[in-house]
């Protein structure tokens, strides 16, 4: 029960934070209601015990990511950053909202009919299912070069913003 | 317990909201975000699954998801921060050239 309430307020607070994601004129308003989103999701994927996970989207979504839009965003200065008023598709917005909403129908009917052939999950759930040791052990063990290959795109990304934004010489 | 369809069903919502907001708005720092939020709503159903499963295989997805995320944002935004030094403007409808 105290599930059910949890997820009930945390999907509609998320949910809320981000349709006002897309429809708020000024982008740091859209990057706040994004961090509020973040963290409706992080106290989500508490309750579903992956407590790992959780620390993680707090420090690397709400933390880095945020605070590197948040940083973008303020230095392009607002004046630049505002959307220009003068819409030479604005007949495409609607449309647009219609395809999200075929798009929503249509994986709603997936969930729906898939909810049914779901392999039922085996017996209770382990004491420390998603505790970091958990999930450690995993990603040095089976997933290790998935895990190094991460590594190396984490270098590659950082290099290539080095050589992006340097003036050139 | 919440059946794990209900938060499938959430992270269908949270995924149309994300596509919706890069095909409605103009400012890509905006669609960034949009696109930051479908994969967040990947990121639940990963986590959902997981536990519906009772395996934990899917929460080393959503680090490996989480990973590219952050690699993605930081290329993205350098390419916004270039665009916005060459054009002084970064409405996606202005920029329609390949090369200037």
């Amino acid at each position: 029960m105290g599930e059910l309430i949890a997820f009930v307020v945390l999907g509609a607070i998320a949910v809320a934070a981000g349709i006002a994601v897309v429809v708020v004129r000024n982008p740091v308003h859209s990057a706040l209601f994004l961090v509020v989103n973040f963290f409706c999701l992080a106290v989500l994927f508490l309750v579903l015990s992956a407590e790992f996970v959780a620390a993680l989207q707090v420090l690397v979504y709400a933390g880095a990511i945020m605070v590197l839009f948040l940083f973008v965003i303020m230095l392009l200065n607002v004046a630049g950053v505002f959307e220009s008023q003068r819409d030479p598709l604005r007949s495409q917005r609607g449309l647009a909202v219609c395809l999200g909403l075929g798009l929503l129908a249509e994986v709603l009917a997936i969930a729906v009919s898939g909810a049914a052939r779901l392999p039922s999950g085996g017996g209770t759930l382990p004491q420390d299912f998603g505790s970091p040791t958990l999930v450690g052990l995993l990603l040095y063990s089976q997933y290790v070069f998935p895990f190094e290959a991460v590594s190396v795109l984490l270098l590659i990304a950082m290099v290539g913003v080095v050589v992006l934004t340097k003036r050139s010489v | 317990m919440v059946p794990t369809a209900h938060y499938v069903i959430l992270s269908a919502l949270l995924f149309t909201t994300g596509v919706v907001g890069v095909l409605v708005r103009r400012n890509p720092i905006i669609m960034f975000m949009s696109i930051e939020l479908m994969l967040n709503s990947a990121n639940l159903a990963f986590v959902a699954f997981a536990r519906h499963l009772r395996s934990l295989d899917g929460q080393v997805f959503v680090f490996i998801v989480m990973a590219v995320a952050a690699a993605e944002v930081a290329v993205g935004l350098a390419i916004i921060v270039a665009i916005f030094r060459t054009r002084a403007t970064i409405d996606v409808d202005e920029l329609n050239v390949m090369k200037w």
